[in-house]
């Protein structure tokens, strides 16, 4: 699905990350772990090809199509979504509207926004006004409309509240397995939005949809299993290995103390 | 008219405060009716109107009024409709006693020499009077157009809204395609009564070369509310207005909403003035314009006399064009401790990472800069009434992005 080889990307003619090899095959998620300002949303944002984060060095395949040099837009199209952690404000375009551009239909709209909580928000103009956790459901729910293949997140559980955070890994875990074809009302199927409330975490392996997640408190790992975890360090991946492991270890020692405790023990 | 004919000649030479000075001898000033219906314009200039809001068929209007160069063409009223729509001289003439109590009482004819002008010659523009507590739903549509070249047009517009009388405006300004050149004055005189509600929405499409002298002055007595909405998306040389509003009653509100685009060329100075004069009256002026190329001068002033008033004045500018200038000039004349006027003005181009995230929902770079801009302009107007609120979108959904336009 998405294969990074020897990246290296740099902000204002900084080098900030290093020799960056990452390869998620379809069906899988993976997470990246690490201390903040260390480059994982830089890692995040050059995949998605913003245009601040200049890659010196490297190549990024997405479904083995070179897209290094790839405009955002056509990056967005070929399937990659993006929830960014502090989106900016649009001014007179309603959320509504914006349901529109990422590809639902009014009803699909109204539906999802009932299952995210945000029908009151639809006509307001996106993110103004949008408390932290608000923003990360509106940007779920333009996901859910976009429907990408691959999914990146940006901190999904940061400032939004415990009730929500629930509601926030089941919309992540959604996008992640529902099929692409539209749920009608009669679907049956537990992805479907109106099913959505009962969906367990999904086993993996049933879908081909991948998604990289950026998570310091690792919460949304219950509601959306990842199959491998990798600690950012000093502009490199410095270990991969099972995210929950690794998680307990971070948790209990720092990442400095599990990048060389660890990372022997959990490379594969 | 109670107008002094010697100093109205003087006032001819008077310079407007703002705006380049106009020099009529080179424009036609006579009021011959050239059409007898708006069935003889031309195709052109029939979808100018309908561009500015102006609907043909006056199916969904309780009244029209069309007023081609200097005579009016259309006054029709639909039947049972419980408003007075006249040409203004003729209501001149018809309603003597009304002429000595609003005439000229907003608007000073000495201003400078477009309202001398307009004072001096014969009367052409609409009266409009609701009487009280009489409510209209559907709006009522006004129309100025200019269809000859070099045209001078003169309007004097006077709207009596009484006590609890309810009115929503589409006033459409419009030149015929074939008209480059021409001078349009348009002075308004608007009095709220008490409770009195009224909605005015004016869409302006002018000739490229044409220049726009409106001078309006609103007075909004107690509990009334007066709501303006001014929309200039086409190419105008030149356009100078500093519409007033004066709240003299208790309670009294002004909203003031402006959405202006000024393509290379253009050169717009549009101002608002709120004066709240007595404690409890409220204001908000709000502005929104883009520069692609041509100048705006956004002035915009509050000035609070009473206390416990309370007002607001945003002015936001967008510039997407190295070539094009937005000066915002916001002001605050607080006269007494107690009053509370604010404003916000800011002048930038779009943001990258705003084109960004549009580019990350799946639009190419200039669809997403179309949709920033749009959404810009689209001021959220609360309490609009819905078919006013769809011509405006409509309006705005016609306007384009060019990249270095």
């Amino acid at each position: 699905m998405l294969k990074i080889e020897n990246l290296s990307v740099a902000v204002n003619g900084r080098e900030i990350l290093h020799d960056i090899n990452l390869h998620i095959r379809p069906g899988e998620v993976h997470v990246l772990f690490g201390p903040n300002g260390i480059g994982k949303s830089t890692l995040m944002s050059a995949i998605m090809g913003f245009e601040r984060y200049e890659i010196t060095k490297g190549k990024i395949y997405f479904k083995g199509q070179d897209i290094t040099n790839a405009p955002v837009f056509e990056r967005a199209k070929l399937g990659i979504g993006i929830m960014i952690q502090r989106p900016p404000t649009i001014r007179g375009l309603s959320l509504r509207q914006m349901e529109g551009i990422c590809g639902a239909t009014p009803e699909e709209t109204e539906h999802m926004a009932e299952w995210m909580g945000l029908n009151k928000f639809l006509d307001r103009s996106v993110n103004e006004g949008f408390s932290g956790g608000e923003i990360k459901r509106s940007e779920l729910l333009q996901l859910m409309a976009q429907k990408p293949e691959l999914l990146l997140l940006d901190e999904p559980e940061s400032g939004v509240d415990v009730e929500n955070i629930a509601l926030v890994g089941r919309a992540a875990n959604y996008i992640l397995n529902s099929a692409t074809a539209a749920c009608g009302k009669a679907c049956d199927r537990p992805c479907c939005p109106h099913n959505f409330k009962d969906v367990q975490v999904n086993p993996l392996g049933k879908s081909n949809r991948s998604g990289l997640i950026i998570t310091h408190l690792g919460h949304i790992l219950k509601y959306v299993p990842a199959d491998t975890g990798h600690i950012v360090f000093d502009g490199t991946l410095a270990c991969s290995g099972d995210p929950e492991e690794m998680l307990s270890c971070i948790g209990q020692s720092g990442y400095e103390h599990c990048i060389h405790q660890g990372c022997r023990r959990w490379k594969k | 008219m109670s107008v002094n004919k010697e100093k109205l000649t003087e006032a001819l030479d008077k310079k407007a405060i703002y705006g380049e000075d106009l020099n009529f001898t080179s424009y036609d000033d006579n009021d011959t009716m050239r059409i007898k219906s708006t069935d003889e314009l031309s195709a052109g200039g029939k979808k100018k109107l309908e561009r500015v809001g102006i609907e043909l068929d006056e199916a969904g209007r309780s009244a029209t009024f069309v007023q081609v160069d200097n005579a009016a063409v259309t006054v029709n009223v639909k039947k049972d409709t419980p408003l007075v729509l006249m040409n203004t001289g003729d209501a001149a003439k018809a309603f003597p006693e009304l002429v000595e109590k609003y005439w000229w009482k907003a608007v000073s004819p000495e201003t400078d020499k477009y309202t001398a002008k307009t004072a001096l010659e014969k009367e052409t523009g609409y009266f409009i009077h609701v009487k009280a507590g009489t409510k209209i739903s559907a709006p009522l549509q006004a129309c100025v157009f200019m269809g000859h070249e070099d045209q001078l047009q003169r309007v004097h517009n006077v709207i009596i809204m009484e006590e609890g009388s309810e009115l929503n405006i589409i006033s459409g300004c419009a030149s015929d395609p074939t008209v480059e050149n021409g001078v349009h004055i348009g002075i308004s005189e608007f009095f709220i009564g008490k409770n009195a509600k009224m909605t005015f929405t004016m869409i302006h499409s002018w000739g490229e070369k044409v220049a726009v002298r409106p001078r309006t002055v609103a007075i909004v007595d107690e509990g009334g509310l007066y709501m303006s909405n001014y929309v200039c998306l086409d190419k105008v040389a030149d356009v100078q207005m500093y519409p007033t509003c004066r709240l003299i009653g208790k309670g009294a509100t002004a909203r003031l909403n402006s959405i202006l685009v000024a393509p290379e060329g253009a050169h717009l100075d549009i101002g608002g003035k709120a004066i709240l004069e007595v404690s409890g009256t409220k204001a908000e002026i709000i502005t929104r314009s883009i520069s692609t190329g041509g100048t705006i001068i956004n002035r915009g002033l509050l000035q609070g006399l009473a206390e416990g008033v309370r007002a607001h004045l945003e002015c936001n500018g967008l510039m997407l064009n190295d070539k094009g200038r937005i000066y915002a000039i916001p002001e605050l004349d607080a006269h007494t401790g107690n009053s509370e006027l604010s404003h916000e003005a800011a002048v930038g181009r779009i943001a990258p990472e705003e084109i960004e995230y549009l580019m990350a929902r799946g639009l190419d770079e200039e669809a997403a800069a179309a949709t920033i801009v749009r959404g810009f302009l689209n001021i959220n107007i609360e309490g609009l009434p819905e078919s006013l609120e769809k011509k405006i979108t409509d309006t705005l959904d016609t306007f384009t992005y060019n990249k270095g336009m």
